[in-house]
C-alpha cells in the first residue's frame, strides 16, 4: 500500500510539473528549448533555497525525473565539491551532470547512425 | 484598416487552444513517465544495496535517457509529443529527445559536419545553463563554506 | 495594357496548354484525391534525403507536364519556379537535368502565382513556350522553418501543415481549347506587424486583401465576375479574415475558397490546411486546371499568397511580411 502511495505521490507531482509546463506553452508559445531551461533553472533553484529535498521526499521521481531533478543534481554536486576546495567546488556540478550528459551523447550517436527521421504521420 | 485594430481581431478571432484537453494529456504522460522513472528507482534499490542513492538517481537518469532516445530512434516519441506537449518536453525523456532527434536529422550531412555538431541545436542551451548555474552556485556555496 | 496602379491585361493571347501534379502520401488522402496525375506512396520517394525527393518531384512533374503534349524540353524557352528551401535548391537543382533557360524565383509560397505572372507577360512577348513549376514538401519545409521531424512538438493551433507536392504548368502561345491568363495583378508586400511564425493565414490575409482590392479597383470589376475567387494557403481562419478584411474595404467575396484550407480532408486535422509554395501549385495543376478544362469553371482569380519570413527573422522578432499576387484565368465556351 506504501509502495502504492508512492507511485502516486510521483504521478501527481510529475503530472503538476508537465502541466504548468503545458500552460506556459499555451499561453507564451514557447519551445521545447526555452521550456527546458525554464524547467532546468527552476531545479537549481529550489535545491539552492533548500526546497527541493522536501519535495524529492515526497514526491520521488515525481520531481527527479523531469529535467528540475538534473537542475538540483548540478547544485548538489556543486555543494559537496565546495567542502573539498575551490577548484571542486567549480567542477564537481558538472560531474554529477556526466551520467545524463553521457548516456544523451552516446545513445544519440548510436541511434542517429541506425536510424533515420520520418516525417510525421498526424 | 489599422495595424492595431487588426492585432485586435486576430487575438479575439484566431483559434484558441482547446486548454483544458491539452493539459489533461500532459498531466497524464508526465504523471505515467515519472512513475516508470520511480519503477526504476525502485528496481536499482532494490538490486543494487550497496549504491548509495545519488548513484541510483543517476542510473535511473540514464535508463529514462536511453528509453527516450530509443523512443525517438523507432519514431514513437513525435507522436506522444503530438498530444502530451508539455508532458513529454520535461521529462528527461524530452531532453533525451531534444538531442537524439537533431543527431538523425542531420546525419544525411556527414557524421562529424552534420550529425555531431547539430547533435546539440535544441539541446545546447541546456547544457550551457546547467553549466554556468553548476560554476556559480559552486561559487556561492564556496564562498558560503568560507565565511562560515 | 497596364490598367489602373497594378494591374496588366494580356495583348495576346496565353494558353496553359498543359498542367501536371504530384501529391505526397498524405495529400492523396485529401479532398483532391480524384484530380492528382501522379501520387507518391511515401515521401522519401527513394531517394537518399527528403531535399532529394523534392528535386526529384520537380524534375517529373516538369518532364510529364511536356511528354503530355510531346514538347520536348529543348524546345520551351524558360523554366521558372521556385520553393521554400535556402538558394530556392530543388528548383534548380532539378533544372540542371533539363537543358532549358533557367529562372529562380522566390516569393514564398505566393511563387507560382509570380511565376505565372512573369511567364504570361515573357509568352505574351515573343518567348513561345514557358515552364512554371513549383514545390514543397513538409519534411524540407519543417527542416528549414522549424524543427527535426523526430522532435516531440506540439503544433499550434493556428498552425498549417506543409503541402507535399509539386505542380507544374506548361504556358504556350499555341492556340488551342485551354485555359487563358488574361492578365495579373502583382501585389505589394504587406505587413500589419503580425509576428507569430504559426498564424500564417492572418499575416498574409492584409497582403491577399490589399491585390484583390486593389485588382477589383484597377479593372472595375466586381467579385461576381468570377467563378471563383481562389487564394493560396490562407487556410480556414486565414480564408476567414480575408472574407472580414474585403468585406470592409466594400467588396464581399461569396466565391472565395482557398487551397490550403480545401486539399485536406475534414478527417485528417492539421490544424489550418495546408501551406507551402506546392500548395497552390498542386491544387492548381490538379483541381483547377481540370475544372477549367471541363468547363465547370469559366473565369477565375487565382490569388496564391506568400509569408516571407525566414527562421532567422522570426527569431529577431522581425513581424512577418505577407504577399500575394493575383492571375487572371479564364476559359472560353
Amino acid at each position: 500500500m506504501e509502495m502504492f502511495l508512492g507511485y502516486l505521490k510521483a504521478f501527481a507531482v510529475g503530472g503538476l510539473v508537465c502541466m504548468i509546463a503545458q500552460i506556459l506553452i499555451n499561453k507564451t508559445k514557447m519551445t521545447s528549448a526555452r521550456i527546458l531551461v525554464l524547467f532546468l533553472l527552476g531545479g537549481v533553484f529550489l535545491e539552492l533555497v533548500g526546497a527541493f529535498k522536501f519535495i524529492e521526499n515526497f514526491a520521488g521521481a515525481g520531481i527527479t525525473i523531469p529535467i528540475t531533478g538534473f537542475g538540483s543534481t548540478i547544485v548538489k554536486g556543486a555543494r559537496e565539491g565546495a567542502k573539498i576546495g575551490f577548484f571542486e567546488a567549480v567542477t564537481y556540478g558538472f560531474r554529477n551532470m556526466a551520467g545524463g550528459l553521457t548516456a544523451a551523447i552516446f545513445f544519440g550517436f548510436l541511434f542517429a547512425l541506425i536510424f533515420r527521421s520520418h516525417s510525421k504521420k498526424v | 484598416m489599422e495595424d492595431k485594430q487588426y492585432m485586435e481581431y486576430i487575438h479575439t478571432h484566431a483559434q484558441k487552444s482547446a486548454h483544458a484537453i491539452t493539459l489533461v494529456w500532459a498531466f497524464a504522460v508526465g504523471g505515467i513517465i515519472c512513475c516508470i522513472g520511480q519503477g526504476f528507482n525502485d528496481l536499482f534499490t532494490f538490486a543494487l544495496p550497496d549504491w548509495d542513492k545519488s548513484k541510483i538517481g543517476a542510473l535511473v537518469s540514464m535508463t529514462m535517457i536511453f528509453l527516450g532516445a530509443f523512443l525517438t530512434a523507432i519514431g514513437v516519441y513525435d507522436k506522444i509529443g503530438i498530444r502530451a506537449g508539455g508532458g513529454s518536453i520535461v521529462p528527461i525523456t524530452g531532453f533525451a529527445n531534444s538531442v537524439v532527434s537533431p543527431a538523425m536529422e542531420f546525419n544525411k550531412e556527414g557524421i562529424v559536419l552534420g550529425m555531431m555538431a547539430k547533435m546539440f541545436v535544441i539541446a545546447g542551451p541546456i547544457i550551457v545553463a546547467g553549466t554556468v548555474s553548476s560554476v556559480i552556485s559552486g561559487i556561492i556555496y564556496w564562498f558560503a563554506g568560507m565565511v562560515g | 495594357m497596364k490598367v489602373g496602379k497594378q494591374t496588366y491585361l494580356l495583348d495576346s493571347d496565353v494558353y496553359i496548354q498543359s498542367a501536371y501534379s504530384l501529391a505526397g502520401p498524405y495529400e492523396s488522402k485529401g479532398n483532391f484525391r480524384e484530380y492528382f496525375d501522379a501520387v507518391m506512396e511515401d515521401d522519401e520517394w527513394k531517394c537518399k534525403s527528403h531535399e532529394m525527393a523534392e528535386i526529384q518531384m520537380q524534375r517529373y512533374v516538369i518532364g510529364e507536364c511536356l511528354s503530355r503534349v510531346n514538347v520536348n524540353p529543348m524546345d520551351c524557352d524558360a523554366i521558372m519556379g521556385g520553393d521554400l528551401i535556402n538558394q530556392i535548391v530543388p528548383t534548380s537543382f532539378s533544372a540542371r537535368d533539363f537543358r532549358t533557360p533557367f529562372l529562380g524565383l522566390y516569393n514564398a509560397c505566393a511563387t507560382f502565382g509570380e511565376a505565372m505572372a512573369i511567364g504570361s507577360t515573357l509568352v505574351s512577348g515573343d518567348f513561345q513556350k514557358v515552364i512554371c513549376c513549383t514545390s514543397s514538401h513538409y519534411a524540407t519545409a519543417e527542416r528549414q522553418y522549424r524543427y527535426p521531424l523526430e522532435l516531440g512538438t506540439q503544433p499550434t493551433p493556428e498552425s498549417q501543415w506543409t503541402v507535399t507536392g509539386s505542380g507544374a504548368v506548361l504556358l504556350s502561345k499555341k492556340p488551342g481549347d485551354y485555359p487563358k491568363i488574361k492578365g495579373f495583378t502583382i501585389g505589394r508586400i504587406v505587413d500589419f506587424g503580425l509576428s507569430d511564425p504559426n498564424n500564417m493565414g492572418g499575416a498574409m490575409a492584409p497582403a491577399a486583401c490589399n491585390t484583390i482590392v486593389t485588382h477589383f479597383r484597377d479593372t472595375g470589376r466586381s467579385p461576381d465576375y468570377y467563378d471563383m475567387i481562389i487564394t493560396g494557403d490562407l487556410g480556414r481562419f486565414g480564408r476567414e479574415t480575408l472574407h472580414y478584411l474585403c468585406k470592409k474595404e466594400g467588396y464581399v467575396l461569396d466565391n472565395l475558397n482557398d487551397c490550403g484550407s480545401m486539399v485536406y480532408s475534414d478527417k485528417q486535422k492539421p490544424g489550418q490546411g495546408g501551406s507551402g509554395a506546392g500548395c497552390c501549385s498542386l491544387v492548381f495543376a490538379s483541381y483547377l486546371y481540370k475544372k477549367l478544362i471541363d468547363k465547370s469553371l469559366k473565369k477565375i482569380l487565382f490569388v496564391p499568397t506568400g509569408a516571407m519570413l525566414s527562421k532567422d527573422s522570426a527569431l529577431q522578432g522581425e513581424s512577418i511580411p505577407g504577399i500575394a499576387h493575383a492571375v487572371i484565368i479564364e476559359r472560353e465556351d
